[in-house]
């Protein structure tokens, strides 16, 4: 199972943060800066694996961004390698080459994302295309109700001219 | 409009945020932030409440409190519209977790919107439910979330199977709903919910042996035929990666066998062809590839025996271990670790590879490898294993050497075949890292030195030359100066020599040197100078030639601003200038220290696993028999260089003078009897280890001291003084030291007296709390420090059958008067035939001793041959007064 997802910037600013376990608020920050401490520091060349409190966490860095995955001790270690990628890959496909910026700007829709890849730690779709089919469909529902609400406050405000 | 609740757009704060330069102005610029939203929630804004919260998300997420939007969160939720519910959703699952009570508000919300015509509503809060749902909820929701595992849209499906992991984990009774409902998804085509189904059958099975059996039963069949449909199938872009397609399936798939087939053989016979297609089949050279053999080779490892699949899964290891890619070579290591207990024959093959990783550049690599060989030592290979390691301890990285050491300290002490081997490889670990060897380390190997007779000589010379070269170590230079203290005299004259030393030459002065440039260096930590100074006295007898030197340094020390120092340099002058005839008898050589005793001392310390610490294990072979002085069991000193009653005062002192460590409570103040004299004979008798030697001393001849640690010695001192109660006992101590002999051997003797005398009743002898054809307990007892009413009984279990307990457990129970605690057992695995056994403490409070006697329920059950076994029985037997 994993129990968080984070996405930790070179310079050690969180640009994401998902707990599929309970953390409270205090323990969430320390476990990020404890994190952040450890992996920012390990050179390029070594695994992608940390030992961290009995847990393992997966980590892999696409530019200037750290994906970071903590997971069971037996967890698969590769596969979630494989999972990073595919979250990215979707990412990038949503965004168009996606760059740290958008993931700023942008961080509810990557949260989406997120939401349609993993439910309480676990994997749920193995094929790109069906979530990027899944986000679009309701990313329209949010335009339509966008513009509906956009019509009803002209149409207002016409009537009381 | 408010000026404030129409505040800034999302991008326009993220953006100002983004411009500030230091901390102090994010926190100017969130603050502000956080005000207009604070008075838009107290306005009930409407129009904004969304960006609001999305502005709150981000702010959170720069970890600033938002509490104070998730009631925000709550009405977005309960709101009509897909946009206010997605976002809200959104808040819900960033800004609260599963601890909030808040969280129970949003309960009634979510199931209106799991039973919504719109499958992304549905959608939303299936997501919700299954990342931060309570107990209290899943039992609420879980009957909505068993409806929408059968609805026809499938990414609902594979939400609620998810939804229904988060659920059954919660809430483990309500597994056997879902188990036909998840078997029904193990048939379906879409892989989402394929692999949903997998991973909450998977999940099932953890929580419930009922689920593993009806999986195994209705499922293995078609599990086995969907992982070959899947191996065979033909390219199938939507799910390739890296030419295989979906790896994600195939993995979950793997694992799910893997559970269904562990310690069943049918199982594991249905699936013995596709795991050995996957093991010969699958391409190598990307990660996705690797990930479905390591998890194939995981199952193979842990479905029943089927030996060409186990040299199929040995063989990938083996490749993997010798794969570039640091990733492969990490989880090659981290299998074998796993693969040892099945094959270790087949590990050790390996052992050369594994040894090089050990040295790898990457630390998590090195910490796995180094595990690995921990497990891989035996008799055999302890010499070269030990070798290449102490080699590579001196180059290894610094913030290694730690665990390097702890785990060489453990190998040497486990297996080492002889006493003068084990005695090198620890000085060799001492001159290399001796700062990062934990103290019960050296603590053990001076009981190994002081119990090998015939190499002291050897040992001294040994660690004089070391110093020379390896000053520097602590724990090197608190060894050395110990045994130069005691056997300083076979440094000197070349006493029991071995074959294969160089005979060197060192004079007296030279040995004194060492003391000297310890006691001087200003880097020397404070325990090392107390070691070296009483070291010093010793040898002022030992090298009578030197005294007037020796005295000359101690005196030096008279104005130390460590009074530890300064009062035990004062008072050691004293002994040198003064009583000159006494002193040989005083600082004589330390009794031979008990082995058994003191690696018995901590049970409490034994690592489960023998993985983890070292130290603790101190298994050296050839114990000394322990002296039987039962009082001295009783009190749990630990001891047997406690003076014999018969000792004579001179006697007495030297034990009490012998080399003293750092300042740790001693024993015999947190120790407890009821009857008070026994209290005075509990400090003097306390000298069993080095660590409470020193204190003990401090309670003979400190006097006039304030300092913390000593005030309660003092304390005790007086009540000795006082509570003795034959006079020359309770003369004041400072006099001790002016009119040495008669006052100390006539103090010693009457407390020797009492010691005889004394009190009988709290000589508990063990007792044979039950016994059967199969199982025997012993309990032996001893007294919880600071509390009368508390017993501290160590339970032994020896197994009287021919067949190995596993999986043991002990459990018992006590009448109300008495409380109970149970620690951890030594271990869960019993031996046949008695070769072994577990021990297990309980410490026992008893609120109406002297009244009403202890009494327990035993309940012992174990696996034999898989077969559950049990014991009952009843202890009435418990020695009075407990």
């Amino acid at each position: 199972m994993i129990h968080f997802v984070l996405l930790i910037s070179r310079q050690g600013k969180v640009r994401l943060t998902k707990w599929y376990s309970p953390y409270t608020q205090k323990e969430r920050t320390k476990v990020i800066r404890e994190l952040s401490g450890v992996i920012l520091t390990r050179g390029p060349k070594l695994c992608n694996f940390v030992e961290w409190r009995g847990y393992k966490v997966v980590y892999k860095r696409y530019a200037s961004l750290y994906f970071c995955m903590c997971i069971d001790e037996d967890d698969n270690e590769l596969e979630v390698l494989e999972i990073i990628h595919h979250f990215v890959e979707i990412l990038d496909r949503y965004f168009g080459s996606v760059c740290e910026l958008d993931l700023i700007f942008n961080f509810h829709k990557a949260y989406y994302i997120l939401d349609e890849l993993l439910i309480a730690g676990e994997l749920q779709e193995t094929s790109k295309k069906t979530v990027a089919r899944l986000i679009a469909a309701q990313d329209s529902l949010v335009e339509t109700a966008k513009e509906q609400a956009g019509s009803i406050s002209n149409i207002i405000a016409q009537a009381t001219k | 409009m408010n000026p404030f609740s129409s505040g800034t757009r999302l991008r326009d704060m993220i953006r100002s945020i983004r411009a500030c330069k230091t901390a102090a102005e994010e926190r100017a610029v969130v603050r502000k932030e956080c005000a207009a939203i604070r008075s838009a929630v107290s306005e009930n804004d409407n129009d904004y409440r969304h960006r609001n919260l999305a502005k709150l998300m981000f702010i959170h997420m720069l970890g600033y409190p938002t509490h104070f939007g998730q009631m925000e969160c709550l009405k977005l939720i309960a709101s009509s519209g897909f946009p206010e519910k997605r976002i809200g959703y959104l808040g819900l699952m960033l800004l609260l977790d599963e601890r909030q009570e808040v969280l129970m508000l949003v309960t009634n919300s979510v199931k209106q919107d799991l039973n919504h015509s719109n499958q992304y509503i549905v959608g939303l809060a299936l997501c919700a439910l299954g990342n931060i749902c309570s107990a209290e909820m899943a039992r609420d929701l879980a009957p909505e979330v068993e409806r929408l595992l059968q609805s026809r849209d499938p990414n609902i499906r594979k939400k609620a199977a998810l939804c229904s992991i988060r659920i059954v984990k919660k809430v483990p009774d309500l597994a056997e709903n879902f188990m036909s409902p998840a078997a029904v998804l193990l048939k379906e085509k879409h892989h989402g919910v394929l692999i949903t189904g997998l991973q909450l059958c998977t999940d099932l099975c953890k929580v419930s042996e009922e689920a593993l059996d009806y999986f195994r039963k209705k499922c293995t069949e078609g599990l086995v035929k969907v992982l070959k449909d899947v191996v065979n199938s033909p390219y199938a872009p939507e799910y390739d990666i890296a030419g295989i397609t979906d790896p994600f399936l195939h993995i979950r798939l793997l694992r799910l066998l893997r559970i269904l087939g562990h310690g069943d053989a049918d199982a594991s016979d249905s699936m013995n062809d596709i795991l050995a297609q996957v093991a010969t089949k699958t391409e190598t050279n990307k990660n996705a590839g690797n990930a479905i053999l390591y998890e194939c080779v995981q199952t193979i490892m842990s479905i029943e025996d089927n030996s060409g699949l186990r040299v199929l899964a040995i063989n990938i290891l083996g490749r993997f271990l010798s794969n570039r890619d640091n990733n492969i070579r990490y989880v090659a290591l981290n299998m074998l670790m796993k693969a040892i207990q099945v094959d270790a024959q087949a590990v050790q093959r390996h052992r050369a590879t594994i040894l090089e990783c050990v040295k790898d550049l990457d630390a998590s690599i090195r910490k796995r490898a180094l595990e690995l060989i921990y497990l891989l030592v035996n008799e055999t290979n302890v010499k070269p294993l030990t070798k290449e390691l102490i080699d590579y301890l001196e180059v290894s990285d610094e913030e290694f050497k730690g665990d390097l050491t702890a785990k060489i300290c453990s190998i040497v002490e486990k297996f080492s075949p002889e006493k003068i081997w084990y005695i090198d490889q620890m000085l060799k670990v001492l001159s290399e890292a001796g700062n990062y060897v934990k103290n019960e380390v050296w603590h053990a190997l001076i009981v190994v030195i002081s119990n090998a007779s015939d190499l002291h000589g050897y040992t001294v010379r040994s660690l004089f030359k070391a110093f020379q070269t390896s000053g520097d170590q602590e724990s090197l230079v608190r060894v050395a100066v110990w045994c130069i203290g005691e056997y300083g005299e076979m440094l000197v004259n070349n006493i029991g020599m071995l074959d294969i030393e160089d005979p060197v030459t060192v004079t007296e002065s030279d040995a004194v040197d060492v003391l000297e440039i310890v006691m001087k260096r200003h880097t020397s930590e404070i325990d090392t100078r107390e070691m070296s100074l009483i070291a010093l006295l010793k040898l002022s007898s030992r090298f009578p030639a030197c005294s007037e030197r020796i005295r000359d340094i101690i005196v030096q020390n008279k104005g130390s601003l460590v009074l530890e120092l300064q009062q035990r340099s004062i008072e050691f002058n004293s002994i040198v200038a003064k009583h000159q005839n006494i002193r040989s008898a005083l600082v004589e050589r330390m009794p031979v220290l008990d082995e058994t005793t003191y690696s018995g001392k901590r049970p409490g310390t034994l690592p489960a696993t023998g993985s983890t610490s070292t130290g603790a294990s101190l298994n050296i072979p050839n114990g000394v028999a322990k002296s039987a002085l039962p009082l001295v069991d009783l009190l749990d000193l630990g001891s047997d260089d406690a003076p014999p009653p018969s000792s004579s005062g001179g006697d007495f002192l030297n034990d009490l003078l012998g080399i003293g460590v750092s300042p740790t409570p001693s024993m015999s103040g947190s120790s407890k009897s009821p009857t008070k004299g026994t209290d005075v004979l509990l400090d003097l008798l306390s000298i069993g280890t080095p660590p409470a030697q020193n204190n003990f001393s401090n309670d003979l001849l400190s006097m006039s001291t304030n300092n913390g640690p000593s005030f309660s010695s003092l304390e005790r001192t007086q009540s000795l003084s006082s509570q003795v109660s034959s006079p020359p006992g309770a003369a004041p101590m400072m006099d001790l030291l002016d009119s040495l002999s008669p006052t100390v051997s006539m103090t010693s003797n009457s407390l020797a007296d009492m010691n005889l005398t004394g009190d009988n009743g709290l000589v508990h002898q063990p007792i044979v709390a039950f016994q059967s054809k199969s199982l025997k307990i012993m309990f032996s007892f001893s007294k919880k420090p600071g509390s009368p009413q508390t017993t501290l009984i160590t339970a032994t279990f020896t197994n009287l059958s021919s067949n190995d307990y596993t999986e043991f457990l002990f459990q018992a129970a006590v009448p109300k008067f008495v409380q109970l605690q149970l620690e951890t057992a030594s271990s869960n695995t019993l031996p046949a035939s008695g070769n072994g056994s577990i021990t297990q403490t309980l410490s026992v409070t008893n609120s109406q001793q002297g009244q009403k006697a202890l009494a327990m329920r035993l309940r012992v059950q174990y696996k034999v041959n898989g077969e559950e076994g049990l014991e009952l029985g009843q202890v009435n037997n418990f020695p009075h007064g407990l």
